[in-house]
């Protein structure tokens, strides 16, 4: 198929042949994160260096989103777990880390396919509590910055004035408090431990 | 500054170093002062490669799940049936007690000092008007639930269920934050209406303007004359006439009114507003339109000009009522 530019409309009423980035966005979101805890027990099993395993996830969403522009797959989950599969392979045919066989495991593959994904019931009543886990996992100051933000509602202005600091530290520690809510609260689910 | 030695490492990876920048961009559109132009930094930056765009969309939904979990944190969820107007002030008590009994520690400590949280329910067919402290008003429409903390720090109203108009008193330094399901409007010195259908949230403003963010990392500045739709996939802004949003919001006066409405969807914004349902039977009587003002209970008036006007047959069953061909 010849590139075409993206002429999809807003209208929502034609079925465009490429899909708008809004539309692609909003499938990332609603398909592909879900699957994120089983994608990292994936790929913490498949490769031996854990301290790359966040760049190999980010790679991994990057050629998700990237195919999906082209066409959205339904579903997405055997889709992204084919991709990792063959991020993973690429990686060691060029980095000639491991030999092929640890990865070329198609059980493996097959197991995180199947495995079934978090019950949206189940998630929704575990949410608070696993909130309130997480925002005490945070160091002292980010989690500050955070409940008085996002709970009391302060904006950074008076977040700096009530924990006696300047906006650029708490500007900071907001930054800190977002990027370790995510880990936590992406990082985890209820299914992890469920045998298959 | 004393307050080093809290910051999380952040490793040297590729991955987490976009993430920190992907983080101070989300923080600063959610607390610091945020115009067209930040906007428009942060698209470049979205569009200069795809690791940023996927990194970004993954740390917002996480954080837009912080949000969801206040939100969800509420006694209204379990009464969606509840019959009148109920007004109570134990929802902050409650919620500190949880967070206790979880072991939050200083977080339960702040939440005490949260400003106290009113709730209001509207039964089938009623609407309410809110008076908040400062001046503004809110009117509850049918089928409705709203929960307001507002104190001299902040104002936030969430939208649980159903409709609201708002008149909001400005004050740019506090501004009025309203949030529907998974998007947030902040008023910049407006009326406006607030409809949150499931995953759907409509925003129309009839004087001033206001600013709506949605969850999907869009977001749209609305004047008079503008109306939103915002989901989980798309924002989407239209200009409608004066009159076509002045007639959207009859409903603070008990009416409702239609101009060329196919029958269908009178019966549905009918149905809002009444236990006794409108049903249509076929395709073509769902077609037939309908103009004019209803009363919001005018059940009875709409199945008439039905069976006048299009000749159509109108049969009663008690608790619904069918018109067909």
């Amino acid at each position: 198929m010849a590139d075409q530019p993206d002429t999809s409309r807003e209208d929502g009423v034609h079925r465009p042949e490429v899909p708008g980035v809004n539309d692609v966005n909003a499938w990332f979101v609603r398909e592909v994160l879900p699957l994120e805890p089983l994608l990292m027990h994936y790929l913490r099993r498949q490769w031996p260096n854990q301290s790359e395993i966040e760049d190999l996830r980010q790679d991994v969403y990057v050629r998700v989103h990237e195919a999906a522009k082209k066409q959205i797959p339904h579903p997405a989950k055997p889709f992204v777990f084919r991709i990792a599969h063959n991020l993973l392979v690429d990686r060691i045919r060029r980095e000639h880390v491991v030999p092929i066989e640890a990865v070329a495991d198609f059980d493996e593959l097959e197991i995180a396919i199947d495995a079934p994904q978090p019950d949206r019931s189940v998630i929704a009543r575990d949410e608070l509590r696993r909130l309130q886990a997480a925002l005490d996992q945070l160091p002292p100051r980010a989690r500050e910055a955070i409940v008085l933000g996002r709970i009391e509602g302060l904006n950074g202005r008076e977040i700096a004035k009530r924990m006696g600091i300047g906006p650029a530290t708490v500007s900071a520690h907001l930054t800190n408090g977002i990027l370790a809510l995510a880990e936590i609260l992406t990082g985890e689910s209820p299914t992890q431990d469920r045998k298959s | 500054m004393t307050d080093s030695g809290d910051n999380i490492s952040t490793g040297s990876s590729p991955a987490r170093a976009i993430a920190q920048i992907a983080a101070d961009w989300i923080q600063r559109r959610q607390f610091w002062d945020w115009n067209e132009k930040n906007q428009a930094e942060l698209n470049v930056w979205l569009n200069e490669n795809p690791l940023n765009l996927v990194t970004f969309l993954r740390l917002e939904a996480a954080w837009s799940r912080t949000e969801r979990l206040i939100a969800l944190n509420r006694p209204l969820s379990e009464a969606p049936g509840i019959n009148q107007v109920k007004r109570n002030n134990s929802f902050p008590v409650r919620a500190a007690a949880a967070l206790i009994v979880c072991g939050l520690g200083a977080g339960a400590l702040y939440y005490l000092q949260a400003p106290k949280q009113n709730v209001y329910v509207t039964p089938l067919g009623a609407h309410e008007t809110i008076s908040l402290a400062d001046g503004s008003q809110i009117e509850l429409n049918t089928d409705s639930a709203l929960r307001t903390r507002v104190d001299g720090n902040r104002r936030l109203a969430f939208l649980d269920r159903g409709e609201a108009f708002f008149k909001i008193k400005h004050d740019a330094a506090h501004p009025f934050v309203v949030i529907a399901g998974d998007h947030r409007v902040t008023d910049i010195g407006t009326k406006f209406m607030v409809r949150e259908q499931g995953a759907r949230v409509e925003v129309a403003v009839l004087e001033g303007s206001a600013r709506i963010e949605s969850s999907n990392a869009q977001s749209a500045t609305l004047k008079a004359g503008d109306v939103a739709i915002a989901s989980a996939r798309s924002l989407v802004v239209t200009k409608k006439p004066e009159q076509d949003i002045a007639n959207a919001v009859a409903w603070q006066r008990g009416m409702l009114v239609f101009s060329q409405t196919p029958l269908a969807n009178v019966a549905t914004e009918l149905n809002r507003y009444n236990t006794k349902k409108l049903v249509i039977a076929d395709v073509e009587a769902a077609k037939a339109k309908i103009g004019g003002t209803f009363p919001t209970s005018g059940i009875d008036e709409v199945t008439a000009a039905a069976r006048v006007l299009f000749g159509l047959h109108v049969e009663d069953r008690g608790d619904e009522v069918v018109i067909s061909r």
